[in-house]
């Protein structure tokens, strides 16, 4: 029966056959297609940006209506808005993870924040912006400057309500990131902490977050590369058009300091006004490339750290643990 | 399970009977003791006593209700949401239900091994080490001497002295059950708990943790869930037999598998269900 089968020339198989082949062809086009625009993205950029890229250009401050000069403050603020901004996030977003995993009973209100934490992930990053405007600077600032007296200190745009809105940004990836790694830990080591008589935060401290604390830090890392690259949140509530000198205060009037109640220049932002706000866009478009890579290659190396640490803690889970 | 009331009256006088022993030997007793996760009944009234300085095995089919009463000693059951117990459970005479019982501190006088080893993924020493920092040993050569001691009482000394300060989970099974049992005994217990502490280890290692576990006795109240009968006969001094949350027998081991009184002990020990 079956080699009987076999035996006649099967017209339909044929068929089968070419369209198989033509679907192969379509989803292998459709497969390589990302990588196609991402070479294509990434090509243009460092053909065109690479030129600029020069020590002075990575030094120095922009000059003659930025046509000319360096973006160094702008790398410098970006930097120090990204320090702050998970300096801010990381305590909050790993806060409220251990809160919902080790001590919330699971149930309606763990849902309800869970729902929460994924709804934030879902808004567009210029409500962020719109919101850190209205609550932080409208709301929270103005309010302060009239308990604390301070005059007009915390009701503007500054450093600190545009970390802030960042932070609320980036929230959402701390907490699933930390959520994971917590649960990450086995049940068992749990037990066998609470069993020698600690207490339930002892565990926490001592056993579950030494083990979790590789996903903890890839989860702030992809933060920092997600909230790096962010315009819409900063630009209503701290970043400004020009500022040539860096957001700086010294403390007692001898350490320096990044002064969280300035304003700052920063890379992305910095690209948006190039391309829409100057005087001369076409004089800029060199600069406007070199910055783009600039920004590209920080955000790729901090992408690199993280992959670089999770895999680091991976191999050594489970492995030694030296003091 | 419908048995005529007399019975069941008959049985509980009869297992109590099995055990008479001295007050001042006792060390943890229960009485009508029930516990329940939500609706369901997962022990049923259970009395016993528990001897100080013997090993005591609770042996029955899976969901019998064994581990549940090893747990209700170091109150592990509390970690379960809607776990309830009624009657009474005391150590030494002290009710370890009561509201001003301290549960950290029951935890530190009743030690625990489980089914699998867990150490943590720190150093043999820190495993060992790790309850008696939580106790405040901060001292450095206190503590090499309790890890030290607690190392031979559990019989690995030998075995990782060289490489205390490598990783735990780079041992075998076997080693990382008895370093498990080093660091239950690193706080200084007087209660053993054992929740099958063999029965993922092949029987070169079981055989090491039974031997240890006839050492042990010597200076700790040990209780060991088991569902080896050999290993039951083996290791210990009393038996309970448990079937669907109840104590069907009660009695010294060897009586348990030479005479049991009841003929579910009977069938189960000889393997006719389980």
């Amino acid at each position: 029966m079956t080699t009987a089968l076999l035996a006649i020339p099967n017209l339909q198989a044929r068929r089968i056959n070419v369209l198989e082949a033509v679907f192969m062809a379509i989803l292998h086009f459709l497969a390589y297609l990302p990588v196609c625009a991402l070479v294509l993205i990434l090509g243009k950029i460092v053909h065109s940006g690479i030129g600029v890229i020069t020590w002075e250009f990575l030094t120095q401050a922009p000059v003659e209506g930025m046509t000319k000069g360096g973006i160094f403050p702008c790398i410098f603020g970006t930097l120090s808005i990204t320090l702050l901004m998970i300096l801010i996030a990381l305590p909050i977003g790993v806060g409220a993870a251990i809160y919902m995993v080790e001590y919330a009973k699971e149930g309606v209100w763990v849902r309800v924040i869970r729902a929460a934490v994924n709804n934030l992930a879902g808004i567009p990053s210029v409500v962020f912006g719109l919101f850190g405007m209205g609550f932080f600077i409208l709301f929270v600032g103005h309010h302060l400057d009239e308990v604390l007296r301070t005059g007009l200190l915390f009701g503007k745009p500054c450093m600190l309500w545009a970390a802030a809105t960042l932070a609320i940004l980036v929230l959402p990836v701390i907490i699933v990131s930390t959520e994971e790694a917590l649960n990450a830990v086995p049940q068992s080591h749990r037990s066998a902490s609470m069993a020698l008589g600690a207490t339930k935060w002892q565990t926490i401290r001592d056993v579950v977050l030494p083990q979790a604390k590789g996903g903890i830090l890839t989860g702030a890392i992809l933060a920092i590369s997600r909230g790096a690259g962010e315009t819409a949140p900063i630009l209503f509530t701290g970043c400004a058009y020009f500022l040539p000198r860096l957001p700086i205060v010294k403390l007692f009037g001898i350490i320096p300091m990044i002064n969280p109640m300035d304003q700052f220049m920063e890379l992305s932002y910095h690209i948006f006004i190039m391309a829409t706000q100057s005087t001369n866009a076409q004089k800029t478009m060199p600069i406007q490339f070199g910055t783009t890579l600039v920004l590209i290659s920080l955000t790729f190396f901090l992408n690199l750290g993280a992959i670089l640490l999770r895999s680091h803690y991976r191999k050594s889970l489970g492995q030694v643990t030296l003091q | 399970m419908n048995r005529p009331e007399t019975t069941e009256k008959n049985l509980k006088t009869e297992h109590k009977s099995g055990v008479e022993m001295d007050e001042a030997l006792v060390k943890i007793k229960t009485r009508a003791l029930s516990v329940y996760y939500g609706a369901t009944q997962a022990l049923k009234q259970v009395d016993m006593d528990i001897k100080k300085q013997a090993v005591t095995a609770l042996i029955g089919p899976s969901g019998c209700g064994k581990s549940t009463f090893l747990r209700v000693f170091n109150r592990m059951n509390d970690m379960i949401p809607d776990t309830r117990l009624e009657g009474k459970a005391t150590i030494d005479g002290i009710d370890i239900y009561s509201p001003n019982i301290n549960v950290v501190t029951l935890r530190r006088l009743v030690g625990m091994v489980f089914q699998k080893s867990n150490p943590f993924p720190k150093t043999i020493f820190d495993n060992v080490a790790y309850g008696p920092k939580l106790n405040g040993v901060t001292n450095r050569s206190q503590l090499e001497e309790i890890v030290e001691r607690s190392l031979i009482q559990a019989a690995i000394w030998d075995e990782v002295k060289d490489r205390l300060h490598r990783s735990a989970m780079e041992l075998s099974g076997g080693q990382q059950q008895r370093v498990c049992i080093a660091r239950a005994l690193a706080v200084s217990p007087e209660i053993l708990l054992m929740d099958e502490p063999a029965s993922a280890l092949d029987p070169i290692s079981t055989a090491k943790i039974e031997e240890l576990i006839h050492d042990l006795k010597k200076e700790y109240t040990i209780v060991i869930v088991t569902h080896n009968m050999q290993q039951a006969a083996r290791v210990s001094d009393y038996t309970g037999f448990f079937l669907l949350g109840e104590l069907i027998e009660f009695d010294k081991t060897e009586r348990i598998f030479e005479v049991p009184k009841d003929k579910r002990t009977e069938d189960y020990i000889t393997g006719r269900f389980g």
